[in-house]
């Protein structure tokens, strides 16, 4: 048997840098009123949503990703050559091959980067952000680069009362790269395939294209399913990825959970017993619910106001259709 | 030991109070969660899983419709803690 040389990675990974990409439309409740019978108290009250970002023709995927992915870079203080993968959670790219995430690297000016797509709804940023660090930590990329991005609106049923307030666009990205200090923590993460059919598509694309159904595939739930599994469980793993780190709630800075719902985050701060000096992430107020782009988002504004800031111990949690989560404790870029 | 149904009551308004923030003594038998006690069905879905927790019980999402007022619930966990 040849002896094989292993590979020789970097002894922690770090988040260098975050950047976003909200699109230029913004659209009030009252839009979303010319098609549900709602008002807009109940979808304050229920959701925490003023406003949220609808991408326009020209605000694809990919030019949302490259938005975003070039203020990560920037804020890392690298360039795009020195990125050795990259990883894009979404489940709005309309196109089942390529993946965008070759184009992504290709407009960026990586030197032919590995670049492929994940599928983990709304956890997709915390599963890439564990990809990325193993990728660091082992040795196959010196730096690698993890964009949530959706355009929600594009799977929305307008007329659908329990989702039509709901989901937003956007891209959020970060750059991992190497660190002599642990800074990323140990992710607990999972999936509850038993519990497929609380967040899912419609319909198969394959109906719609046979005629079978007329109305274009969207995204449904059970809402109150979802959001007992959300504020009963999603609790118990975030409070598992602090003891994982060897965090107590005292060491937070700053908690930035997946923005489904802010009636989910209220849940979870209190159940978590958050103290009162963490800052907590509710970009959900203007940005709607945008999936894996939803935690990079937050992260990008908290630090762009200074609620937070650089070197800040914070606590991020992804959960969504699958089931799938994922929850790991990370210092801030 | 499964608890009496004063009990559960006072149980009930102090998991009332802890999400909605009503005072306890207004946690009365025949109230009902969204009409008086400002309990929305998303509040509801807390109270439920708070209750499950400390009486021991399992109350599906389809039973928790048929829950609306303090003494539905209260009977509802009386029949099915173990
Ligand atoms: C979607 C969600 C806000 C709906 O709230 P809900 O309380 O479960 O809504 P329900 O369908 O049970 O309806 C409750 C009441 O509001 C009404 N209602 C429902 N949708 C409404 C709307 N859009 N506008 C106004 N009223 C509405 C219902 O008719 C019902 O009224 P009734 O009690 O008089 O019959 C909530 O379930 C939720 O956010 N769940 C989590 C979803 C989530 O985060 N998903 C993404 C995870 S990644």
């Amino acid at each position: 048997m040849s002896k094989i040389k292993p590979s020789k990675g970097a002894p922690y990974a770090r988040i260098l840098g975050v950047g976003g990409y909200r699109p230029t439309r913004v659209v009030p409740n009252e839009v979303i009123l010319e098609t549900i019978d709602s008002s807009d108290e109940w979808i304050r009250s229920r959701s925490g949503i003023a406003t949220r970002h609808w991408a326009s023709d020209e605000e694809t995927v990919a030019a949302m990703s490259v938005e975003a992915s070039g203020k990560a870079i920037a804020d890392a203080g690298i360039t795009a050559d020195k990125i050795g993968a990259v990883i894009v959670s979404t489940v709005s790219h309309f196109k089942q091959t390529p993946a965008v995430a070759t184009e992504i690297a290709d407009k960026l000016g990586t030197e032919k980067a590995a670049a492929f797509d994940i599928s983990a709804g709304c956890a997709g940023f915390g599963y890439g952000l564990t990809l990325a660090k193993g990728l660091v930590t082992e040795g196959s990329a010196p730096y690698v680069l993890v964009i949530g991005v959706e355009r929600l609106s594009d799977l929305t049923d307008l007329e659908d009362r329990a989702t039509a307030f709901l989901f937003g666009d956007g891209a959020g990205a970060v750059v991992v790269g190497p660190s002599e200090e642990p800074a990323i923590g140990p992710t607990v993460w999972g999936s509850e395939g038993d519990k497929s059919e609380t967040i899912k598509q419609t319909v198969p694309w394959t109906d719609y294209r046979s005629g079978e159904v007329a109305k274009f595939p969207a995204i449904t739930q059970e809402g109150q399913a979802v959001f007992r599994w959300a504020v009963f469980e999603m609790a118990k793993v975030a409070k598992e990825a602090l003891d994982a780190a060897g965090l107590s709630p005292d060491d937070l800075d700053v908690f930035i959970p997946h923005q489904a719902n802010m009636r989910i985050i209220d849940s979870m701060v209190k159940t978590l017993k958050l103290p009162e000096h963490v800052t907590v992430a509710r970009d959900i107020e203007t940005t709607g619910n945008t999936s894996a782009a939803s935690i990079p988002l937050a992260m990008e504004r908290l630090l762009a106001t200074g609620e937070a800031k650089s070197g800040d111990t914070a606590l991020v949690i992804g959960f969504g259709a699958g089931l799938v989560y994922a929850a790991t404790v990370v210092t801030l870029p | 030991m499964a608890a009496t149904q004063e009990e559960i009551v006072a149980g009930l308004a102090e998991i009332v109070n802890e999400i909605a923030g009503i005072p306890t003594e207004d946690v009365q038998l025949d109230k009902s969660f969204t009409d008086d006690l400002d309990v929305d069905s998303l509040s509801m879905v807390e109270v439920v899983v708070a209750a499950e927790e400390r009486f021991d019980v399992k109350i599906p999402d389809d039973d928790v419709k048929n829950l609306k007022t303090v003494g539905d619930a209260a009977d509802y966990i009386a029949k099915h803690q173990s």
